[in-house]
């Protein structure tokens, strides 16, 4: 591998929700550019893990954190949420677009950033849509409503959505549960197109996505790291037994 | 076999009561219509809807119900004015803004507000209102359309404030989330994604709270002034069509020509309410898909 410049790092992270603490002491690093996949069977604290990186789990009141994480080595504690939100943006996993037409959905972002000038934006729309691989299935019929696309598309609208507004980061969260698997490839290869500007992290269920997309991989259980490797090696050389079970699925 | 009569007992019980509902409501608009159809015999029908004067003892009477209907529209308006910004933004406040033990506190006040009987407030209205607008805006008198508008609005916001907050609370987080996750602040969020998203519940709750304004009679009659002129500006004495009702039906003789024009404002005023409720009906099936 090339050199690795450190994007995103945690240290001593631990999440709690009231008196249920979901992730206890996770030290982790990110790479530019890479693929990171975070795996793990259910309530292991993925989703919590990426919604602590772009401060969304603030939405809900009883959320506490301690620790800290640093983006391009400065803490995220110092960096206004809206300023953060944009440099890390987040794809969900039931597509959640907005009730405008498609057009509008790319374009919220960039407008709500301040970007102006009707030619600006348009240029700005086309440009996140071909990038997410909508721009043919959707030129045609840009103000239509959002509603109307597949979920398939409605997903890559999504990616185009975040895209619009420039960041340095997509998480990911279980992007493609809802997507049959046509649709899944498609939204898979957006994610390899974009692995050239973006650092990608994606929390999945599917260990066989995990597989097939991400260069590294994190395996989580019941809120701790329990191992961090390249893909390759640790889904053919898992380092600790409760990897090897549940990647061979025995277990999750 | 005892059971299954017993079933179908209950069961016809509960299908008359329903047919019962309409059968009423049908019955009070033939009634309405039956008597107000009878002024129409002797007085000209375009005369009661376009006439400008409403006179009814004088010699001849005139029952021209342009006066009635613009003090009516007037301190709607005015009322709507008032509430709906008012009103919306309290909703906003409840359902995205405000911490959980203040929501409950304002909900509960709110409530309270909902129950102050209205001669109440038109009793307020005399003896504090009226004076503070005289004194403030130099009018000959305080009993004038726009004390009858800042009443309404009072009794209005409840509806308006419930409903809306109701529309708001039923957007859909994920909108909320996507908003946040694209960097959106609050307010943007608020303003770009959950207002519209919300809109055809804000309408509903607007034009329900219209349909209280319109329909309210003890408030106005009490604080308007009471004079059938067709006013200038809304802060001048007018009269509305409920309080003209209210106001003259213990005067008349029953069956007299006056008696009957009272009826057929009555019919306007259920045709209008009927609209507004209609309206309001379709934007909430709207808001529910």
């Amino acid at each position: 591998m090339v050199k690795q410049e450190t994007i995103i790092k945690t240290v001593g992270l631990n999440c709690c929700y009231g008196s249920l603490c979901v992730l206890k002491d996770v030290n982790l690093e990110i790479y530019k550019n890479e693929i990171l996949g975070i795996i793990g069977p259910a309530n292991s604290g993925k989703t919590t893990f990426l919604r602590a990186l772009n401060k969304l789990n603030y939405l809900n009141s009883s959320y506490s954190q301690k620790g800290d994480i640093y983006f391009s080595n400065e803490s995220i504690k110092n960096i206004g949420e809206n300023i953060l939100r944009r440099k890390i943006g987040i794809i969900f996993a039931l597509p959640q677009v907005l009730p405008v037409s498609i057009f509008d959905n790319v374009a919220y972002g960039p407008k709500v950033h301040g970007v102006t000038g009707k030619n600006t934006i348009s240029q700005v729309v086309e440009n996140a849509l071909k990038k997410a691989y909508l721009w043919d299935e959707v030129k045609d019929r840009l103000n239509e409503p959002a509603v109307r696309l597949s979920g398939g598309q409605q997903q890559r609208l999504c990616i185009a959505r975040t895209l619009a507004v420039e960041p340095d980061v997509i998480l990911y969260d279980e992007p493609c549960s809802g997507l049959d698997p046509i649709s899944t490839a498609k939204v898979e290869d957006a994610m390899q197109q974009l692995k050239e500007s973006y650092t990608q992290i994606l929390v999945t269920n599917n260990t066989k996505q995990a597989a097939r997309v991400t260069e590294r991989c994190v395996f989580l259980l019941m809120g701790e790291v329990i191992e961090v490797g390249e893909t390759d090696a640790l889904f053919t050389e898992p380092q600790d037994k409760r990897t090897d079970d549940y990647i061979t699925g025995r277990f999750g | 076999m005892f059971r299954r009569i017993n079933e179908k007992i209950i069961e016809s019980c509960i299908k008359l009561s329903g047919l019962l509902v309409i059968i009423f409501v049908f019955l009070i608009f033939l009634f309405l219509l039956k008597d107000s159809i009878s002024l129409f015999g002797q007085y000209p029908i375009g005369q009661f809807l376009f006439g400008r004067n409403w006179l009814p003892i004088s010699e001849p009477p005139k029952f021209g119900i342009v006066p009635l209907l613009l003090g009516s529209i007037y301190v709607t308006i005015g009322a709507i004015v008032i509430c709906v910004p008012f009103g919306v933004a309290a909703a906003m406040f409840i359902a995205e803004v405000a911490p959980g033990y203040l929501k409950h506190v304002l909900k509960s006040l709110i409530e309270i507000l909902a129950s102050i009987p209205s001669v109440v407030l038109g009793f307020i209205g005399i003896v504090w209102l009226g004076p503070f607008l005289r004194n403030t805006f130099g009018l000959k008198t305080g009993m004038c359309g726009l004390t009858g508008s800042l009443l309404l609005a009072f009794m209005a916001l409840p509806t308006i404030i419930s409903i809306c907050e109701d529309a708001l609370v039923g957007v859909p987080r994920t909108y909320k989330e996507a908003a946040f996750g694209l960097g959106a602040t609050h307010w943007q969020t608020l303003w770009r994604i959950i207002l519209p998203a919300a809109s055809s519940g804000i309408i509903a709750a607007v034009m329900l709270g219209i349909g209280r304004v319109i329909g309210e009679t003890m408030v106005v009659m009490m604080v308007t002034g009471n004079a059938p002129v067709i006013p200038k500006s809304i802060l001048e004495p007018l009269r509305t069509l409920t309080a003209t009702i209210a106001g003259e039906m213990g005067e008349t003789v029953g069956g007299s020509e006056h008696y009957f024009a009272l009826f057929a404002v009555g019919v306007v005023l259920f045709i209008i309410t009927f609209m507004i409720n209609l309206v309001a009906d379709v934007c909430m099936r709207r808001a529910k898909k």
